[in-house]
C-alpha cells in the first residue's frame, strides 16, 4: 500500500470534472489601471473584523495602514491607492448585504508608486517578530478561504512544524491565478516558501502541484537549487487542494477529525500567500493588490489580473469586455465551492481568487429525481460521509441526528458529492441549511 | 454596462454536475437487456414479446394511476416503472396467461414500489415481488415452461397466454419442457453448458442465454451504472458453496459452472440484486449482500422445495439491507473505525 500510494500522490475518492482551465491557462497576469473608488470591507477576512486609524476627509498613501487588526484572530487593511478617504461606514458586499467597509476616492494625479521601503531582514526576526510582521503586512490565506495567515504559525507550546505544505493544487476548475504566478514568479513561490519553512523551522518543505501543469512543475523544480523543497505532482483530482486532501496526497497522513494540521505537525499555506510574505519581505508591500482569474463563458476577454483589492468587480469585468448577454450568474471563487456575486459593485476581496461568468448551461437547475441510492455521493465524498443518507435526513430536517450518527460537521461543502448524484440532488445545500440551524441553535441556547 | 446588468441568479454553488442523470441510468439498463430480450423473441417467439408488453403495460399504467397528476410527468418519464415491467417480464414463462403477466406487473408497482413512496423509497426489488405474488397465486401456470419453438414458428402464441382472465383454467401447452434447474434437482440430469451459454434451453423468456446477459451487465459495468462488487461477490459464493457441495458428491450436486450458468443466475445477479434501491450503498455491505445472495441461492435450489432459488435469495437479502448499511458505514475520514476522532 505504502508504495503504491506514494506512486499515486492523491487522496482517495474524489471527482473529476473538466477542468476548463485552457481559457486561461496561456494568458500571462496584466495589471488592471486604476479606477476612481475603492472599497476595503473591514470584515472581508476570517475573524474579528479590523478597526479603522483614519477618518473621512484625511489623504492616505497607497500601502499605508487604514485598519488595524481587531483581535489576535484579524488582521490589517491597507489602502490600495493613494487618495482621500471618501466614507467610512455600509457599503455593499458581495452577498448584496451592506457591511461596514472604507471608501478611497483615488488620487487622479498621484503616480500610485509604492513609496520605497527598505527590505525587512527577516531572517533576524524571533518567530514572534515574524508573526507580528506578517499580520502588519494583513497578509490571508489567499486560496480562497482568507484565514489570517500569522494565526497559523502561532503554534502552541509542546507543538513543532515539521513539513510546511504549499498548495499549488488548484482544483478548482477555470482558476488559473496559483498556475500562473508559479509559472511567472517560480522565484518568488521558492522565496516565499523558504521564508516560511525556516521561520517555522520545519525540517523540509513540500509544494504540492496537480499534475495538469507540467510546465509550473518543471519551472519550481529549476528554481529549488539546493533547498529542502520538494516539488510534487499530485493527481488531478477535485478536491486536491482541500487542506486535510492535500495532507493526505502529500504525506499519506490524515488530520484527525476536528483537529487542525499543526496537530499532526504540518502547517499548509497557498502558493498566493508565499508570494505575499516573499513580496512584503523584499519590497514591504503589505497586501494591498492580489491575482484574479477573470473568466467563465459569460465571459468576453478572459484574462489573469493583478487588482488592487476594493476595486469594484464591474470595474473588472468592464477591463475585460464586459459580460456577454447570455451571462446569468457571476461568482466569486471556483465553480465548485465559489460565492455567488449578488451585486457587481461590491469590492474585490482578499481572497477573491477568480471571478467567474456563468450562462444558462451552467446556472439552469437540474430537474431533481428521487434518490436511488446509487452510491456515486458516497464515492465522491472525500471524508467518506453518506451524503445520499446526509440529504435524506436533511429533507426532513433531523439535524441532530446528522451530526450525531453521519458526522455533518466533518463536511467541508466541497460539492463533490452534488457533482456526482446523478438525481440532480443539492445534497451540499442541504448539508449547509442542517449546519446553519445547529448553528443558530446554539447562539439561541448560549443566549438563554 | 450599468445600466444593463443581466439579472443575476445566486444558485450557490457547485455549478457543475457530470453528465449522467437517473433517467439516462435507467436507459442504459434497457439497452443493457436488449440482447437478452432479443434472443428471448428468436427462441420463444410472438408469445414472450406479448408477455413482455402485458408486463410493462400492467407497470407503467400502475404508476400512471396511483400518481397525483402534477408528477406524473416526471415519474413516467424516469423510465423506471418501464424498467420494473420488463424485468419482470423477463423472468416470467413464455406461455404465461397475459392477464396474469399484466396484473405481476401492476403489482410489481402497486405493492413493490408505490405504497412504499415510490422510486427509491421500496425495500423489496418491485420485479421480484410482482414474480413472488405470481408464483404464489398461479403456481402451475407460473411453472410451465415451453419449449423454444424457435425463428421459424415466431408467430405462434401458445393457447394459455390467451387465457381470459379468472374465466377459466389456464390449459398449459402441450410442448411442456423441464428448465436445466428442474432437470437437475429432479433427474439429476445437467444440461451442456454451451446450450446454458447461448440460452437453448427452457426457461424464463429473459434468463436463458448467459452469454448476452453477460454482455449487458459488462456495458452497465463500462457505463458505471452497476455495482461490480455484487454480481462477482454473488458468483464467487455460489460457486465456492456449489464447489464444496460437487466435491461431496458430484452425482447428486451441480457444478459451480452449472450453479452459475442456468436459471435466473445472471439475469438476478447482473440486473435484480444490483438495483440499488434496493442494495446496500456502501461497499462493504454490497459485499456482504452479494455473499449472502449466492449462498441463499444454492441453499434453496439444492436443498429447498423449489428448482430455482434465484427470487427468494434476493428478496431475503433486501430485507436486509437497511441493517447491513447500517453496520458497514465506511471509515469517516480522520476518525477511527468507531467514529471517534
Amino acid at each position: 500500500m505504502g508504495l503504491f500510494f506514494s506512486l499515486r500522490n492523491s487522496f482517495d475518492h474524489g471527482v473529476h470534472p473538466r477542468h476548463h482551465k485552457e481559457q486561461t491557462a496561456e494568458l500571462p497576469i496584466q495589471r488592471v489601471p486604476f479606477v476612481a473608488r475603492y472599497v476595503m470591507p473591514l470584515g472581508q477576512h476570517i475573524g474579528a473584523p479590523a478597526k479603522p486609524v483614519v477618518k473621512v476627509g484625511e489623504r492616505v498613501q497607497r500601502g499605508q495602514l487604514i485598519a488595524e487588526a481587531g483581535a489576535f484572530v484579524s488582521t490589517t487593511l491597507h489602502s490600495p491607492v493613494t487618495g482621500t478617504v471618501r466614507d467610512i461606514g455600509p457599503h455593499r458586499y458581495i452577498d448584496g448585504n451592506f457591511r461596514p467597509a472604507i471608501e478611497i476616492e483615488a488620487d487622479p494625479y498621484a503616480t500610485q508608486q509604492l513609496p520605497p521601503r527598505p527590505a525587512i531582514d527577516w531572517q533576524g526576526l524571533s518567530i514572534d517578530e515574524f508573526i507580528a510582521q506578517v499580520q502588519a503586512a494583513g497578509i490571508v490565506g489567499m486560496g480562497g478561504a482568507a484565514f489570517p495567515s500569522h494565526v497559523k504559525y502561532a503554534i502552541p507550546e509542546g507543538q513543532q512544524i515539521d513539513d510546511l505544505l504549499v498548495n499549488g493544487a488548484e482544483c478548482e476548475p477555470y482558476l488559473t491565478t496559483d498556475h500562473r504566478l508559479m509559472v511567472e514568479r517560480p522565484e518568488a513561490v521558492i522565496r516565499g516558501t523558504e521564508i516560511v519553512r525556516q521561520k517555522l523551522g520545519a525540517k523540509r518543505a513540500t509544494i504540492g502541484v496537480e499534475k495538469n501543469k507540467p510546465d509550473a512543475i518543471a519551472l519550481l523544480k529549476q528554481h529549488v537549487g539546493e533547498l529542502p523543497i520538494e516539488v510534487l505532482g499530485l493527481e488531478v483530482k477535485y478536491p486536491q487542494g482541500a487542506e486535510k486532501m492535500l495532507i493526505k496526497a502529500a504525506y499519506n497522513r490524515e488530520v484527525p477529525a476536528g483537529a487542525l494540521p499543526r496537530d499532526i505537525g504540518v502547517a499548509v499555506n497557498n502558493v498566493g500567500t508565499v508570494v505575499a510574505i516573499a513580496d512584503y519581505f523584499d519590497t514591504g508591500m503589505p497586501l494591498i493588490e492580489r491575482v484574479v482569474t477573470v473568466a467563465g463563458p459569460g465571459v468576453a476577454e478572459p484574462a489573469n489580473l493583478i487588482v488592487p483589492l476594493g476595486t469594484p468587480i464591474r470595474e473588472v469585468l468592464r477591463f475585460c469586455g464586459g459580460l456577454k448577454e447570455s451571462t446569468r450568474e457571476v461568482i466569486m471563487g471556483g465553480p465548485m465551492m465559489g460565492t455567488p456575486i449578488a451585486d457587481l459593485d461590491a469590492p474585490i476581496l482578499k481572497g477573491s481568487s477568480g471571478i467567474l461568468a456563468f450562462t444558462a448551461s451552467e446556472t439552469g437547475r437540474p430537474q431533481e429525481y428521487p434518490c436511488i441510492r446509487c452510491g456515486r455521493c458516497l464515492e465522491a465524498c472525500p471524508y467518506f460521509l453518506n451524503p445520499s443518507r446526509l440529504a435524506k435526513l436533511g429533507k426532513a430536517r433531523l439535524f441532530e441526528q446528522m451530526r450525531d450518527d453521519y458526522h455533518l460537521m466533518d463536511c467541508v461543502e466541497c460539492g463533490a458529492c452534488t457533482f456526482a448524484c446523478p438525481s440532480g440532488i443539492p445534497i451540499v445545500q442541504h448539508i449547509r441549511t442542517a449546519k446553519d440551524d445547529l448553528r443558530q441553535q446554539k447562539v439561541r441556547s448560549e443566549k438563554q | 454596462m450599468s445600466k444593463q446588468d443581466p439579472k443575476l441568479l445566486l444558485q450557490p454553488a457547485p455549478l457543475l454536475r457530470q453528465g449522467m442523470t437517473t433517467p439516462a441510468a435507467m436507459r442504459d439498463v434497457w439497452l443493457a437487456l436488449l440482447p437478452a430480450t432479443a434472443a428471448a423473441l428468436w427462441y420463444f417467439g410472438l408469445a414472450a414479446l406479448l408477455v413482455l408488453v402485458a408486463s410493462i403495460a400492467g407497470s407503467v399504467l400502475t404508476e400512471w394511476a396511483f400518481t397525483p397528476k402534477e408528477r406524473r410527468a416526471i415519474t413516467l418519464r424516469d423510465n423506471s416503472a418501464a424498467l420494473t415491467g420488463l424485468l419482470l417480464g423477463l423472468t416470467l414463462p413464455p406461455a404465461l396467461p397475459l392477464w396474469m403477466a399484466f396484473v405481476g406487473g401492476a403489482v410489481a408497482i402497486g405493492i413493490g414500489k408505490l405504497i412504499w413512496g415510490g422510486l427509491g423509497a421500496n425495500i423489496f426489488n418491485p420485479a421480484l415481488v410482482g414474480r413472488a405474488f405470481l408464483l404464489a397465486t398461479f403456481p402451475i401456470a407460473m411453472t410451465s415452461w415451453t419449449v423454444q419453438q424457435g425463428p421459424a414458428e415466431f408467430f405462434t402464441v401458445h393457447a394459455s397466454n390467451l387465457t381470459a382472465p379468472f374465466m377459466q383454467a389456464p390449459v398449459m401447452d402441450t410442448l411442456s419442457a423441464a428448465t436445466p434447474l428442474g432437470q437437475m434437482k429432479f433427474e439429476q440430469s445437467a444440461t451442456p453448458l454451451w446450450d446454458l451459454l447461448i440460452g437453448n434451453t427452457a426457461g424464463s423468456i429473459g434468463e436463458t442465454s448467459a452469454l448476452l446477459l453477460l454482455l449487458g451487465g459488462i456495458y452497465l459495468f463500462l457505463r458505471r451504472d452497476l455495482d461490480w462488487r455484487i454480481p462477482v461477490g454473488i458468483f464467487a459464493s455460489a460457486a465456492l458453496f456449489s464447489a464444496i457441495l460437487y466435491g461431496v458428491d458430484a452425482e447428486r450436486y451441480p457444478s459451480a459452472l452449472f450453479t452459475l450458468l442456468s436459471g435466473g443466475m445472471l439475469l438476478g445477479a447482473l440486473f435484480m440484486a444490483t438495483d440499488p434501491v434496493t442494495s446496500p450503498v456502501t461497499p462493504k455491505g454490497a459485499w456482504v449482500f452479494a455473499i449472502g445472495v449466492g449462498f441463499l441461492v444454492v441453499l434453496i435450489r439444492v436443498f429447498g422445495g423449489f428448482p430455482e432459488g434465484m427470487m427468494y435469495a434476493i428478496l431475503l437479502m433486501n430485507a436486509a439491507t437497511p441493517l447491513i448499511d447500517r453496520w458497514t458505514q465506511p471509515r469517516v475520514f480522520g476518525r477511527n473505525k468507531g467514529g471517534s476522532a
